[in-house]
């Protein structure tokens, strides 16, 4: 951390002069936003009035305000936080999001003439607090003074922050504008970085440790009232299912990969394989099958079909591990697209109609609800999405128990136990190859069952989907949000569905800014968004403090 | 009945045997490193393991925990043979530890003895899911034996703890209790106390006799002689994968060729693991 700090002397010599600092940066970042930003009234929304922010004025008024707390907070220097860091975040952030303003302002105008009075205050202001931060000298925080509330107010604040994050979902799918949705983003990590470096989040954190049920089912009330922000519109609520999707998949990736430690290539194949029983069995005039089970069936063939598939790919190849298993596992996914390619009746059954897939499934009817039809209730329009996205929710739900539950079990335990020293384990009793197949055909069944409802989501199934890249991003999509979490998962997956959605202007740098992404998560952090405790340590042996809070989290748990 | 004396002054030796090894071979290619070694365990017994580097204590014991099969010869354990697979012998009642330590580092305390437990508790994944009362009963008393064995080993406050932060000397007893979750009739310790001070050293020496007085047979390799003869009942000594002598301890002790294997011995090869 020297790097982003002042020598220790002049930190000591000008440490008390930091509060002041950030609390004039805050006040012009605050005062810019009420400034005009631009001559030009057409771009990056309307951001050349006077005493009426819009867009990227109002973040920069937001970082202000929150600059301001911090700097209220250093000078009365609680200690179980850490303003100066946070401060220091908070001021690298708004430079980035000011600069960001600018260089949008200076390209979509034809130079910087066109940049007013605001953004030149509002970048002064961010310096400021950058400089305030800098300033500050290290604190030692003392998990221990965190101040204990009652049940009642940690339960309001969970829901203030559920409330935060539906309205801050709704507004961000909102925006169409790429360069307004660039600032927006980077105003929203700034936010979040700022408040884990100071040492907000751990205490966020152990609130939601302390109320467990309430932060699920706060979060489940959220994800329900989405659809309802949304009016009807299903541009959004398309890609909010593709995200249960993959959320659901990737957490099913999650058991073999982030419980067992067995890195498995062509997870997908499994996604395919449910969605090709899904799509068999339905009532599609190009169905291959003529059976035509109801749904609830078709699921349960789905989950049966890719765990049967996960055993005869596991059987053989789990007696090898590490890097041979992830090339065994990368070749079968590979098999399996280029079956479903040629089983079109020329080189072997007709199952699949090769290359044309099977189009024209129909939407699912349940008892009389049709999924695609648009549905009006409390006065809202729910369209198909919208219908499968409950749907999918419920999936979600499901999986999540699942995983919970498997991971909080005598087998969790012994998938943990397999990653950490495999004949430890194995000499201690444990079934280790029984175990690694087990994770192989649970977690394969949960993609074969989210692969039925794809298939009726996307209303045609065809090899193509199921390349080697969707398996990459799935693993990308747990390693970056964190193995062996719920929570890192279903943040990394809507992470990765999200963004090449919504950044389509430069959708041919997608893969350059996702491989880069990647890159840069390797280098800060190794073990992911949302880290397991354990997979943190892993990374940061040599951290005491960390080791001490992990210990201190245990013991709170244990209580 | 034979009776044996040690630190503990006399204690009775079942006359049952529990393990028995009949010539035992282990041959890595052209490398003999266990030969036709012959081990008999009897009920309550401590038996010691000793020998200069490289002698094969520690190849002996994974011959007999199934981690290596053995070349020639048999493992009984109550009168079974023992097949060679490590998931097999610990479900059969033998446990052991590491000699280089090998806990679950990023599980506490209480999940290793945990883990201990899992061939000894049934939960399949369906039971895991839907949380029965079986289920719950079972995992209750999971954790109410691992802390149980904790407890016993004098880990009962470190329950919470990682592994890896444990102190040296915890880490060798929680590895202890890890076997012992696993309900074994025989439990085979590779150097308890290596690393240890004498306090601890001697605190490890009252709980393998705990675990004596529990019913079990106990197997140890050590180095530290005053540990070994202090300890054991009957003590084998082992030089070039051959038993050398074996009788008890002052017998061993005094014995002139186990001296010289000792400090003649230096031609011995670093093969031990």
């Amino acid at each position: 951390m020297s790097r982003l700090e002042f020598p220790e002397a002049t930190r000591v010599r000008h440490g008390a002069k930091a509060p002041v600092i950030a609390l004039a940066g805050g006040a012009l970042l605050l005062v810019s936003g009420l400034l005009s930003w631009s001559y030009d009234d057409r771009i990056l929304g309307d951001i050349s009035i006077r005493f009426y922010p819009a867009g990227i004025q109002v973040y920069a008024m937001v970082l202000g305000a929150v600059a301001i707390v911090l700097g209220v907070l250093l000078l009365r220097r609680p200690p179980w936080l850490d303003p100066g860091r946070g401060l220091r975040m908070l001021g690298v952030g708004s430079l980035v999001v000011v600069v960001v303003a600018l260089v949008a302002i200076a390209a979509q105008t034809g130079g910087l003439i066109n940049a007013n009075e605001g953004v030149w205050i509002a970048l002064v202001g961010a310096l400021a607090v950058a400089v305030s931060g800098r300033l500050t000298p290290a604190v030692e925080v003392d998990v221990r003074t965190w101040p204990r509330l009652s049940s009642t107010v940690e339960i309001l604040l969970i829901a203030a922050l559920m409330a935060v994050v539906l309205f801050v979902t709704a507004y961000t799918l909102g925006l169409d504008d790429a360069g307004t949705f660039g600032c927006l983003l980077a105003t929203l990590i700034t936010l979040v970085v700022a408040a884990a470096a100071a040492g907000l989040g751990d205490y966020v954190g152990f609130i939601g440790a302390n109320n467990r049920r309430v932060l699920i089912l706060a979060a489940f009330v959220v994800a329900f009232l989405f659809p309802f922000t949304q009016n009807g519109s299903s541009a959004n609520m398309s890609i909010a299912t593709q995200i249960l999707i993959f959320a659901g998949t990737a957490l099913g990736l999650n058991i073999v990969v982030g419980l067992a430690g067995l890195l498995d290539l062509g997870y997908i194949a499994f996604l395919g394989t449910g969605a090709y029983v899904g799509a068999m069995l339905s009532q599609s005039a190009f169905a291959t099958v003529g059976w035509k089970p109801p749904f609830v069936i078709v699921m349960l063939c789905g989950m049966t079909v890719a765990a049967i598939f996960g055993l005869i790919i596991g059987s053989p190849t789990l007696r090898v591990s590490g890097d041979y298993l992830a090339i065994v596992t990368l070749g079968f996914g590979e098999i399996f697209r280029l079956a479903m390619f040629n089983l079109d009746g020329n080189n072997g059954p007709d199952l699949t109609n090769g290359p044309n897939g099977i189009p024209g499934i129909p939407d699912l009817n349940f008892f009389g609800f049709d999924f695609g039809e648009t549905h009006t209730l409390l006065g809202v329009p729910l369209d198909k999405f919208s219908n499968y996205y409950f749907l999918l929710l419920a999936f979600l739900a499901f999986v999540i128990l699942v995983f919970v539950r498997l991971n909080n079990s005598r087998l969790g335990r012994g998938w943990v136990a397999i990653r950490e020293d495999e004949r430890a384990a194995e000499a201690m009793g444990v079934n280790t190859f029984g175990l690694k197949l087990l994770a192989f055909a649970v977690g394969a069944s949960l993609a074969g069952l989210a692969g039925t409802i794809k298939a009726h989501v996307d209303t045609s199934v065809t090899p193509d989907q199921y390349i080697f890249l969707e398996s990459a991003f799935l693993l990308a999509a747990v390693v970056l949000g964190g193995m062996g979490t719920v929570t890192g998962v279903l943040v990394g997956a809507t992470i990765l569905k999200l963004l090449p959605e919504k950044l389509r202007q430069v959708n041919e740098y997608r893969l350059l800014a996702f491989g880069l992404l990647l890159v840069l998560m390797m280098r800060f952090r190794p073990e992911g968004l949302v880290p397991s405790k354990r997979r943190q340590l892993e990374f940061h042996q040599q951290d005491e403090a960390l080791s001490d809070l992990a210990e201190a989290e245990h013991l709170q748990e244990a209580k | 009945m034979t009776v044996t004396e040690n630190a503990q002054g006399a204690h009775e030796v079942g006359e049952k045997v529990i393990l028995e090894a009949s010539n035992v071979t282990m041959r890595f290619g052209g490398l003999t490193a266990v030969a036709d070694v012959s081990m008999q365990v009897h009920d309550g017994e401590i038996v010691g393991l000793i020998g200069p580097n490289g002698a094969g204590k520690t190849t002996f014991f994974n011959c007999l925990t199934g981690m290596y099969i053995p070349t020639e010869g048999r493992v009984t354990l109550n009168g079974e043979e023992l097949p060679p697979k490590p998931l097999k012998v610990v479900q059969a009642g033998m446990a052991r530890t590491f000699q280089n330590i090998r806990l679950f580092a990023n599980m506490t305390a209480l999940e290793n003895v945990m883990v201990g437990r899992y061939c000894r508790t049934t939960s399949k994944a369906l039971t895991s899911v839907l949380r029965g009362p079986k289920f719950r009963r079972e995992e209750d008393a999971t954790i109410s034996r691992a802390r149980e064995l904790l407890e016993y080993v004098g880990l009962g406050d470190s329950a919470e703890h990682l592994a890896r932060n444990l102190p040296y000397g915890d880490q060798r007893r929680l590895e202890i209790a890890r076997a012992l979750a696993t309900d074994p009739y025989v439990l085979l310790l590779d150097e308890p106390t290596a690393g240890m001070n004498p306090r601890e050293t001697e605190e490890t020496m009252n709980l393998i006799f705990k675990i004596r007085e529990g019913g079990l047979a106990v197997v140890v390799i050590e180095h530290d002689m005053r540990f070994i003869f202090n300890l054991c009942d009957r003590v084998l000594c082992l030089v070039r994968g051959e038993v050398l002598v074996e009788g008890t301890p002052s017998e061993v002790q005094s014995d002139h060729r186990v001296i010289e294997a000792y400090i003649g011995g230096d031609d011995e090869t670093e093969e031990d693991e």
